[in-house]
């Protein structure tokens, strides 16, 4: 996701800012609300009154019957003190680590390797086909793909993995029953749903390189290293930024794996914030106290998008001042 | 998944004909392959092995009978196909309903969503309504909020107007969240869009719903048919919201119905691998018709 205006900066030099592009025989741009009025009224229902009343629920003691009643801040207090809800956004930071740093460092080089080596030497059908089995697991809906490696990691005897390992005498392990084998599970599934994203994405990129530098460059004696970050890795850095970006928000709300895999356990131990707030609503019926972590978890959300966008501008900035 | 994915602009075009002049050259032939290099192609290699793994695993013991499973072991191929694994969990969650109510609700919110978008952008875009910026940052904002900010006031609300457990519940919000996208990525589109040919239909006495219809739909149409099939697959895979608002069994989406009947008594091994193969088959079958469109699609918007 890139940030809102580019294509249009250009444009808005060129034209009077507020004049449609269509002329005008009556009215201005008023008529046009007409067309924007189904949008943003359902944006209003679907969107905004429950993000409002969420908010409002966080100073609420609520169990969803009869009416809410009204607690002040005791909510906010308690999340001070609730060692839960600390886990729950301290396994967000290895949620980050499987789906973000993982991926992209993996996708850089994966990519690179695709694009620059197998690409240029054993064709591009190779490359392609390669690319395409990377992004298959990207596809699979994020609760289908837990399923599979949870199948892979059921625990006893009979657990395809712990079967594997029976072979080198290696007794059936509770993969799900203890920490820190638990999480690892978890991060494997999302490093496995996430590494496709990136590889596509950066191998797109690369398609902006002419591939005669490249050569260029080899014939220059440059080797693969040299090759990858002086002009791979700039001319990625765009990319980069917007799969970070959009990898650390989706990681920031994993819920399916945890609710199909670990459903938290052991212990609470894999809990996740979006799935610390669906079992506060549902299955604990404090819906005052999962609003509150559904809200945190929405600050969070906007404050990492807000710093992203302001650090992409600036660096742009920089580059645009330094040419 | 679905906020990770980025949709086509014009940027898919621009790259496509730089791969064209390659095919000319001989393969192989300007550039030598070392021994450095087969290093490599065994590395990706391997890497996407791995990839797959789960993939073989899952398929080749769906098709066993649990004693053939436990002799032969995980990594074998079926002695002989048994189809019991999966016949009993396709009965067991009336498979062929699941299908149909997952391609129903995402059938409907994709077209709702397509039709939203353009509406939208079309006022923004090419209207050029006042204070349009902000409204984008809106539909942007409702697009990365996370569902469970929206969850319980949505449940109740729906509650109250009895579509609890309704698909249309779903449709609706659906909807909502992906035309949000939507909006966001054809309002920048359409604010490129070519003066000349609206200044011209104009002049030829067309009305604006005419010229939405007439010229900018069919003009845009690549575009929205690309948002079309990710807006189809996004809804497919979501979960939370499904989740919750599907209570019975007859409502359920696929990878909702999937995943409650985990803790079974009835999922042995063998069942539990069927369940994950019957979950994987429909995305895979979108994944075989509309590779290019996904992988040109994801990668485009990207760039800027």
């Amino acid at each position: 996701m890139t940030t809102v205006t580019p294509p249009r900066r250009q444009q808005r030099a060129s034209l009077p800012p507020e004049e449609p592009s269509i002329p005008q025989r009556s009215g201005g741009t008023g008529a046009y609300w007409l067309y924007l009025l189904p949008g943003l009224a359902l944006l209003v229902v679907v969107v905004l009154v429950p993000l409002v009343w969420n908010v409002y629920l966080t100073f609420t003691k609520w169990r969803g019957v009869r009416e809410p009643e009204f607690i002040g801040l005791d909510n906010w207090q308690k999340l001070l003190t609730d060692d839960d809800f600390w886990t729950s956004f301290g396994n967000s930071v290895w949620m980050v680590l499987a789906m973000v740093v993982v991926p992209t460092i993996v996708g850089l080089i994966v990519a690179a390797l695709l694009f620059d080596v197998v690409g240029r030497k054993f064709g591009g059908k190779v490359g392609s086909f390669l690319r395409a089995t990377y992004y298959l697991p990207q596809i699979l809906p994020v609760a289908v793909a837990g399923i599979v490696i949870g199948w892979i990691v059921r625990p006893g005897g009979e657990g395809a993995l712990n079967q594997i390992l029976a072979v080198f005498r290696i007794g059936p392990v509770d993969w799900l029953g203890q920490m820190p084998s638990a999480l690892i599970v978890l991060m494997v599934v999302l490093v496995w749903v996430q590494i496709g994203y990136p590889v596509v994405v950066f191998m797109a990129a690369l398609q902006r390189v002419d591939p005669e530098l490249y050569e260029a460059a080899e014939l220059d004696g440059a080797n693969w290293r040299q090759r990858f970050t002086a002009i791979t890795m700039s001319i990625i850095r765009p990319e980069i930024f917007v799969v970070t970006l959009t990898c650390t928000i989706a990681a920031l709300k994993v819920f399916g794996p945890v609710y199909v895999i670990t459903g938290g356990g052991p212990a609470g131990a894999t809990l996740v914030p979006a799935y610390y707030a669906y079992t506060e609503f549902f299955t604990k019926r404090n819906v005052g106290y999962g609003a509150t972590i559904a809200t945190v978890l929405t600050i969070v959300v906007v404050i990492v998008s807000i710093v992203f966008i302001r650090v992409q501008t600036s660096l742009e900035r920089k580059e645009r001042a330094g040419l | 998944m679905a906020a990770t994915t980025v949709l086509v602009t014009d940027a898919a075009a621009a790259a496509a004909p730089r791969r064209a002049p390659r095919p000319a050259r001989p393969r192989g032939g300007m550039t030598r392959k070392r021994g450095v290099d087969w290093l490599m192609l065994v590395l990706v290699s391997l890497g996407a092995l791995l990839i797959l793994a789960p993939f073989y695993l899952v398929l080749v013991n769906s098709f066993k009978s649990p004693v053939d499973y436990a002799t032969s072991g995980p990594l074998a191929f079926p002695e002989a196909l048994d189809f019991t694994g999966i016949q009993k969990f396709w009965e067991r969650v009336n498979f062929p309903q699941k299908v149909w109510n997952s391609i129903l609700i995402s059938g409907v919110v994709s077209v709702l969503a397509v039709l939203l978008s353009m509406l939208n952008a079309f006022a923004i875009g090419i209207g050029r309504v006042r204070g349009r910026s902000w409204i984008v940052l809106l539909f942007l904002l409702a697009n990365l909020l996370p569902q469970e900010a929206l969850l319980y006031p949505l449940y109740y609300m729906f509650k109250e107007v009895g579509l609890y457990d309704s698909v249309w519940a779903v449709i609706i919000i659906f909807t909502v969240v992906q035309a949000a996208f939507g909006t966001y990525l054809l309002s920048a589109v359409y604010g490129t869009f070519p003066k000349e040919i609206l200044e011209a239909a104009s002049l030829d006495g067309a009305t604006r719903w005419q010229i939405l219809w007439r010229v900018v739909f069919p003009i845009s149409r690549p575009t929205l048919s690309v948002l079309l099939i990710f807006f189809f697959i996004w809804t497919w895979n979501e979960f939370l919201i499904p989740l919750t608002f599907l209570a019975s069994n007859a409502n359920q989406t696929v990878p909702v119905a999937i995943s409650v009947l985990q803790g079974d008594r009835l999922m042995d091994v063998t069942t539990t691998s069927a369940s994950a193969l019957l979950g994987i088959i429909p995305t895979l079958i979108f994944f075989l018709i509309f590779q290019r469109t996904l992988t040109r699609g994801i990668t485009a918007g990207a760039v800027k």
